[in-house]
């Protein structure tokens, strides 16, 4: 058994530093067992034990090396009753000494293993982010069901579904072919981002930007070498550092209006600090042009210091890689910058067909026409724009820039 | 090893894909010999075949004394199954890797499916 420290294990403490050794606990006993289910109940089965012990003696040096000791214990209990015979029992008893000798600390393959699982392709996105969130993340089913705004049986209908899916379809638990890792790569950093952004989307779920980003950071120790990974998690760091100034009670705030004295500049400097380090390597993707975006923005100390020129040359690398409308637009938003709004409202033109569902293409339609005095004009875009929103926060942020152009479209009726 | 079935849909009877031309049928046929080929190399082909259209394809339903028969596909659907390989593969990632070869070979949408059970049922059963 590992040695145990000092510290008392309050239970919060213990439920905290239970939460973070349980993916990679749960990864090993996935190995071991070769059934997620299985795992799960021996892990959740050793917390039960680590919660009274951990209280009474302290937590271990090693809290995932001792979940994995007693979990895989509770294993070889069970296998020993429902076979009774001795054969078996003898087998594992080889095997484990072969495999996991007495006190062995998590396995870092496991988990990337893991994590491959959790987020292969064959799966639905909902699924895989459930599982991931579940799985790797130790959140509990309420936890994850919350966040999802779903109800617990529904979320524990969709977990069954997908694990159901792994075992019958034959998802296997191995790290890819390296041929396959760039592809599979970025299903799993997409499944964390879409993570991110939902905790994003509303403040009341921080824990899922906590979640995504711990769980990149895990990704990016695994796998150093992948640029990729760095790429997305300095974007999430990035973008985090500015999330407070980003709203204003329930307002949205745009970037021109924030104070940046509220960004966080130690999320800034490490961000841009693994900017730093995967440029050199030289593998450009989209999630490292996105961060070097949101880099050069946290580097301007004002909105008119912006290095727009860098930005915009950033934008067209982003759509060579990935020509989407959303990228497209924000392209369009730079070149507005760079070269003036009517080059601005020709980018836009050429993508409005593409994108006219979409709420956001309007409200800058709106803002690049009013900069082009453009007023009627700009307000039927603002118009089209709030009829399309979803989110609270956008419909009243199109609603202000509405009233606005009232006033000055009055003043220029009366001027 | 399991065994998975890849499947291949004609929409309405039709094959979306399929070839056009006699030279693309020759290019056709050349491509999907050689992945053929490749699959026995590896011990991966078990089986395979193409279906005729749905309008050669008789229903038999259970009734009381013999089962009543109607012309037709078993199912009102616009999609009918129009060819299959049944493959050895050890997990899904292999399964996938044949699948995607085989979208390469002949240009139409394949779904990938595990056997649950493989087999004459006697064999499978306990002590068969």
């Amino acid at each position: 058994m590992s040695g145990v420290s000092g510290t008392d294990g309050g239970a919060a403490q213990v439920e905290q530093v239970f939460r973070e050794a349980y993916g990679a606990a749960l990864a090993t006993l996935v190995r071991f067992t070769g059934d997620i289910d299985v795992a799960e109940d021996a892990v959740q089965d050793a917390f039960v034990v680590a919660s009274d012990k951990w209280r009474k003696h302290g937590i271990p040096t090693n809290p995932a090396g001792w979940i994995i000791t007693t979990a895989r214990n509770r294993v070889i209990d069970g296998w020993r009753r429902a076979r009774r015979g001795s054969e078996l029992y003898q087998e594992v008893g080889v095997l484990l000494s072969n495999e996991l000798p007495e006190d062995e600390g998590p396995v870092m393959d496991d988990r990337l293993r893991l994590i491959f699982t959790c987020c292969h392709p064959s799966l639905r996105m909902e699924h895989r982010v459930a599982l991931t969130l579940r799985l790797l993340g130790g959140l509990s089913l309420e936890e994850v069901a919350r966040s999802f705004l779903v109800t617990d049986a529904a979320m524990a209908k969709r977990l069954v579904r997908a694990k159901f899916k792994i075992k019958a379809a034959g998802i296997p638990y191995r790290i890819p072919k390296d041929a396959d890792i760039p592809d599979r790569l970025l299903s799993v950093l997409a499944v964390l981002y879409l993570i991110y952004n939902t905790g994003a989307d509303s403040s009341g779920r921080v824990s899922l930007r906590r979640e995504a980003i711990r769980l990149t950071r895990v990704l990016v120790d695994l796998m150093p070498d992948e640029p990729e990974s760095l790429g997305l998690l300095a974007l999430m760091l990035l973008n985090e550092a500015r999330m407070s100034a980003r709203t204003s009670g329930p307002d949205l705030v745009l970037l021109r209006d924030q104070d940046r004295e509220r960004w966080d500049r130690r999320l800034i400097v490490e961000g841009q600090d693994i900017v730093r380090r995967f440029v050199p390597m030289g593998r450009p993707g989209q999630y490292q042009i996105q961060a070097a975006i949101q880099a050069v923005h946290c580097e301007a100390l004002t909105f008119e210091e912006t290095d727009w020129n860098q930005i915009a040359a950033l934008y067209d690398q982003l759509y060579a890689l990935t020509p989407t409308p959303v990228v497209a637009l924000n392209r369009a938003i730079a070149m507005s910058e760079v070269a003036g709004p009517e080059s601005g409202l020709i980018a836009l033109d050429a993508i409005g067909s593409a994108l006219d569902s979409y709420h956001l293409m309007h409200a800058t339609r709106g803002t690049t026409l009013r900069r082009l005095g453009r007023l009627p004009e700009a307000r039927l875009a603002f118009q089209r724009a709030a009829d399309l929103a979803v989110a609270e926060s956008d419909k009243r942020f199109i609603a202000r820039q509405i009233e606005k152009l009232g006033e000055r479209l009055n003043d220029h009726v009366e001027g | 090893m399991s065994q998975y079935l890849l499947s291949t849909f004609t929409v309405e009877d039709g094959v979306p894909g399929a070839p056009a031309s006699p030279a693309e049928m020759q290019e056709f046929m050349r491509r999907v010999i050689a992945l053929e080929a490749e699959m026995d190399a590896s011990d991966t082909f078990v089986f395979g075949g193409a279906l005729h259209g749905t309008d050669a394809a008789t229903v038999l339903r259970p009734s009381d004394g013999e089962p009543m028969m109607v012309d037709g596909p078993f199912a009102e659907s616009k999609e009918h199954i129009a060819g299959f390989y049944i493959i050895n593969a050890d997990d899904l990632d292999e399964a996938l890797g044949w699948a995607a070869k085989v979208v390469a070979a002949v240009n139409h949408p394949i779904e990938v499916r595990p056997f649950r059970a493989t087999g004459r049922v006697a064999d499978q059963m306990p002590g068969g």
